[in-house]
């Protein structure tokens, strides 16, 4: 199988007033196309940081991160915000919805930045898809959490991305909640194809994915297949 | 992977729509960022829209201001040459002579300083003489009759057949003059117009060495070249004392003249809109922290940083465009409020319609200004990484400052072109520019050292409501600066309105004590000069100045003489030095209004050859001469031979006689002259009886009461006080404005600070009390800022530039501070009034939705 993402001893410090914060070191792992991934560690790890540095959000201080064939450093912003409209999904911890835009609208965005003539009528097939075919035009402070996390799920899917990223896509919501919009991101991925990078730190859900990378202090202490746990 | 062709298909199209998404949401925050602005537009299109008109209806109806198509003039009879020009043009159509005179009131003994204006002709050719009854003005040249100025017949309760008694002559008043052309404007509140057929001037007996005539000669041609016959004849008449002025060059400098003002309107009324456009750059910060989320989404989900910034920019240039239409539609309203104030300070009737100018200027100024001030906080969207959709990350701060820096440019550069298109001026716009800044700052910097002072000072023993409503003055967020800035300047600029009017009137009042002049007597003939010093002593008054007069004019400057100057074209001597009729004196002594800049001031002399004189600084800068340099002056038919020996400051300020030219004793004493003598009156009776009686006796004796004069200035200047109130209150409402956007603009922060404390139990009189307090302190610093600056730059007015004294006025003490604080009160108490009520759940509930 193609590696579709491919981290090559990359290494981040933050500075702090003096201070420097050395916040992942030696991190080296890839992953293959399709594949589901997650990434887990205690709080203050790095795993968020990492996560953010694979989608291109941010850059190392050392080391390589090689997504979808292009590596990432030779690129400027515009050009990561354009790799990150055709091949990258978000999901995060606290939905990101844009609160001035209505489920509809948000989840046609990424499709209107595309140029995409049929965004609105593919918006609604994938809220219908998240049984949400009743909300398209409620804003997100009108959606309980749930709902909210499946419109972003369908955002997230509307570009038919290679690859998606989930930071805590179950953080902020209860555990019933959490449960239903797991089986849906899954169910998602399978029928897209798409390769899943999830961040959390709840070992269940890390358990369904295929491979677990573990973070602790910004080094990587395991990297296994899930059945090797 | 073609990064280019995949966001170029959304296009512009899709920010619009992105624009107005998101602007939907947030339309009343946004109206009232645009409200910011609606009113500083609205001053600006109204005074230059009006201005506009004014212009446009001076010079329509500039044949009517003047009554004729061109005049030629002079202060003497005319020469031989000046009687050949005018035959040669087909020979004036109506012909005047004016001046200032005392009028007599047979039926009431009562007497008033009027213009006299004896008229032969069909004058006016165009306008009209407007009179009560119409057709007096038809016959009074044929009845011998006077038509006498509509305030005064007024004032002294006169009717069509009463008399007046001018010189020596006594008239059957014709009919109530309401207009004529030629008599408007300051000097015709002193002296009003009386109108008497030509042919009884002579009779008046008024017509003495020193009179001050004015000699005009009416032309009507309306198919000749004006300007072809300008730029022929004036040269020529200039040389031999005499002036050609057409309807378009007077309607020219009239409209010059209000333009001015105009302008000045102007610019107080651009102070409105710069407040507005602070308002604005403070509340669209807040705006845009509140959007730095979404941006990062959105540069997640794949758009570019000029994408999310043209989201945002697109918003402010529509609601600049938006507000600019409102504003510039007020302003077209307002306008017609100008004629009400203005009275009869306008030249003529202003026929109001749309100035496109002016329209124009309305719609870029709100796009322009909008956009320009809310670039900085714009421009945080370009710096927003990602990330923080993530998490919240420290903006880099070196690239915004290098933004600040850029931005602040682009303002004052703004800032400067815009005040050179109204003044022309770069000098005086630099100024402006200079001028608005050191205000700002200073203002700012009261703000930010008055919080410094309350941190360090804090006053912990106070309340807790007192004490929370104070801190609430720094909490992060908060708009105190912009608050104290928009409040602030509107005060600063009503007060120093108030206070500089003070200054002026002061300037110009005269003292109350007995040896300062209040009764000034022109045109005393010297023989007169002893009987006249009598009357007044008998009156129980003293003669407190002799002075004596006489006239002359330049004969040459520098072995140069005035014909050769005047052809010489690279000469920068001013005209008005060449053609002018000067009023001398001579004495032994500077006076209390003079101070020695250059030279020697010598007392007498015996010798004739080179006499030394003193001249004033205007008059030594006018003429280009320094001390030593030589001047010959023709003093009626003598020519006499002078030397600069010095040059004083005057201070023309002051109600009293100034001279541009000073001879020393022992020279002129012998030359045709006449006396000014001046007196003190105790009160208005005193000076009635007095003026009557001399009137009776000495009926071309002038008389200025200056307790009158006093009374008139003081109207003119409440009524520009008035009308530059009107402007600077815009900058009151503006503040109002964007004191109830950042009230707005906080109420989220306020309602979840107001919902904490009632949980924990705060009852709802203090949380009123919290409120109340924290607006009452906003009014206070604001206002008090504002009054101090105003205070401070108008003691330096007093100091450097009027050299008086400088006792304020009340009014903005008294009237102004507790009025500002009370409305800064209402204003946030009207806006919190759901905090303040509603429970905490459903307040939570409410915001939520």
């Amino acid at each position: 199988m193609a590696k579709i993402l491919n981290v090559n001893n990359l290494g981040k410090i933050y500075t702090s007033g003096s201070k420097k914060l050395t916040v992942l070191q030696d991190i080296t792992f890839d992953v293959e196309e399709g594949d589901t991934f997650s990434i887990v560690g205690p709080s203050g790890s790095g795993k968020t940081t990492l996560l953010g540095i694979c989608a291109g959000l941010d850059r190392p201080d050392s080391g390589t991160v090689t997504l979808c064939g292009t590596e990432l450093g030779s690129l400027n912003e515009d050009e990561r915000a354009i790799l990150r409209n055709r091949n990258i999904g978000f999901v995060f911890q606290d939905f990101q919805l844009l609160p001035t835009l209505t489920a509809l609208e948000n989840v046609a965005i990424p499709l209107e930045l595309r140029g995409d003539k049929n965004a609105i009528k593919n918006g609604m097939e994938l809220l219908d898809k998240v049984g949400l075919q009743n909300r398209f035009h409620h804003y997100p402070s009108q959606l309980s959490g749930g709902e909210q996390q499946r419109v972003a799920l369908a955002r997230a899917f509307s570009n038919k991305p290679s690859i998606l990223f989930a930071d805590e896509p179950t953080g902020n919501l209860d555990a019933e909640t959490g449960e239903k919009v797991i089986q849906l991101l899954f169910q998602l991925n399978a029928d897209a194809g798409t390769t899943l990078v999830i961040v959390t730190h709840d070992l269940e859900l890390a358990a369904k994915t295929k491979h677990i990378l573990r973070l602790k202090g910004g080094k990587i202490i395991a990297n296994q297949e899930t059945t090797a746990l | 992977m073609n990064g280019h062709n995949i966001n170029s298909k959304s296009g512009f199209q899709w920010l619009l729509k992105m624009a107005w998404r998101d602007g939907k949401a947030s339309k009343r925050k946004l109206f009232l960022f645009m409200a910011s602005i609606i009113m500083g537009i609205a001053a600006v299109v109204s005074i230059q829209s009006f201005g506009d008109n004014l212009k446009k209806n001076i010079s329509l109806q500039s044949k009517s201001l003047m009554g004729a198509d061109f005049i030629i003039d002079s202060r003497n009879p005319p020469n031989e040459q000046v009687l050949g020009i005018m035959d040669s043009l087909g020979g004036p159509n109506a012909k005047e002579i004016n001046f200032p005179s005392m009028a007599a009131f047979p039926q009431t003994g009562a007497s008033k300083l009027v213009q006299v204006r004896g008229i032969e002709g069909g004058f006016p050719f165009y306008g009209t003489l407007e009179t009560i009854p119409i057709a007096a003005a038809d016959n009074y040249q044929q009845n011998g009759g006077a038509l006498v100025d509509a305030t005064v017949m007024l004032q002294y309760n006169l009717q069509a057949g009463d008399s007046i008694k001018v010189g020596e002559v006594t008239f059957p008043i014709a009919g109530s003059l309401k207009s004529i052309p030629g008599s408007s404007g300051l000097f015709s509140s002193v002296a009003p117009p009386v109108v008497i057929p030509y042919r009884f001037i002579k009779e008046t007996g008024l017509i003495q060495k020193g009179s001050r005539l004015d000699y005009e000669f009416y032309f009507f041609r309306p198919d000749i070249d004006l300007d072809i016959l300008d730029k022929k004849l004036d040269p020529i008449l200039d040389a031999e004392g005499a002036d050609l002025d057409t309807h378009t060059s007077t309607s020219a400098n009239l409209g010059r003249r209000y333009g001015n003002f105009g302008k000045f309107l102007n610019l107080v009324a651009f102070i409105a809109l710069l407040l507005g456009c602070i308002g604005i750059a403070s509340a669209i910060n807040i705006y845009i922290k509140g959007k730095l989320r979404s941006v990062a989404v959105l540069k997640c989900l794949g758009a570019t940083k000029k994408q999310t910034f043209l989201i945002y920019l697109l918003q402010i240039a529509v609601l600049g465009l938006l507000g600019g239409a409102i504003g510039t539609a007020l302003g077209i309203i307002l306008q017609q409020i100008f004629p009400l104030l203005l009275g009869d300070l306008l030249p003529v009737d202003v026929q109001l319609t749309l100035a496109p100018k002016a329209i124009a200027m309305g719609l870029l100024l709100g796009l322009f200004m909008s956009v320009l001030f809310a670039l900085y906080p714009l421009m945080g969207t370009l710096y927003v990484s990602p990330l923080q959709a993530l998490r919240v990350q420290e903006v880099d701060r070196s690239r915004s400052r290098r933004g600040l820096v850029l931005v602040s440019l682009a303002i004052l550069t703004f800032l400067f072109l815009f005040s050179f298109w109204l003044l022309k001026d770069w000098k005086y716009s630099l100024s402006f520019v200079a001028g608005i800044v050191v205000t700002f700052a200073i203002m700012a910097g009261l703000s930010a050292l008055a919080m410094k002072v309350i941190k360090k000072y804090f006053p912990n023993s106070w309340g807790f409501t007192a004490r929370h409503s104070l801190s609430n003055l720094f909490r992060p967020q908060n708009q105190t600066l912009t608050l104290v800035l928009a409040i602030g300047i509107g005060t600063f600029l009503i007060s120093t309105l108030y206070f500089t009017k003070d200054l002026l009137l002061a300037k110009s009042s005269m003292g109350t004590d007995a040896n300062s002049p209040n009764i000034i007597l022109l045109d005393i003939q010297t023989e007169q000069k002893e009987a006249v010093a009598n009357t007044i002593r008998r009156d129980g008054h003293p003669v407190l100045t002799d002075i004596p007069i006489v006239t002359m004019r330049v004969n040459s400057i520098g072995g140069k003489s005035v014909n050769e100057i005047r052809k010489d074209t690279t000469s920068t001597i001013n005209s008005w030095i060449l053609n002018h009729e000067f009023r001398v004196t001579y004495r032994d002594s500077l006076i209390a209004s003079e101070e020695l800049e250059f030279g020697e001031w010598v007392p007498k002399v015996t010798s004739r050859e080179k006499i030394p004189i003193s001249v004033s600084d205007n008059f030594a800068r006018d003429a280009k001469v320094e001390v030593g340099d030589e001047l010959s002056f023709n003093v009626q038919g003598v020519i006499m031979n002078t030397v600069v020996a010095s040059i004083r400051t005057v201070d023309w300020g002051r109600m009293q006689l100034n001279f541009s030219i000073v001879f020393p004793l022992g020279i002129l004493e012998e030359a045709p002259q006449f006396t000014v003598l001046t007196t003190n009156v105790p009160d208005e009776n005193a000076s009635a009886k007095l003026q009557k009686e001399l009137v009776r006796v000495f009926p071309n004796v002038s008389i200025l009461d200056i307790r009158q004069i006093l009374v008139v200035i003081e109207g003119l200047l409440n009524k520009i006080s008035w009308i530059i109130n009107f402007m600077a209150f815009f900058s009151i409402l503006t503040g109002i404005i964007v004191l109830m956007g950042a009230v707005r603009t906080s109420k989220y922060q306020r309602i979840r600070e107001s919902v904490l404390l009632r949980t924990i139990g705060a009852k709802s009189k203090q949380i009123l009390k919290i409120v109340s307090l924290e607006y009452f302190y906003l009014g206070v610093l604001g206002g008090l800022s504002g009054i101090l600056l105003s205070l401070a730059s108008s003691q330096l007015l007093a100091f450097f530039v009027f050299e008086s004294a400088f006792t304020p006025s009340l009014f903005p003490f008294l009237v102004l501070f507790p009025g500002i604080t009370l409305l800064v009160l209402l204003i946030g108490l009207t806006n919190s009034r759901s905090v303040i009520k509603s429970p905490p759940l459903e307040v939570l509930r409410k915001e939520a939705r």
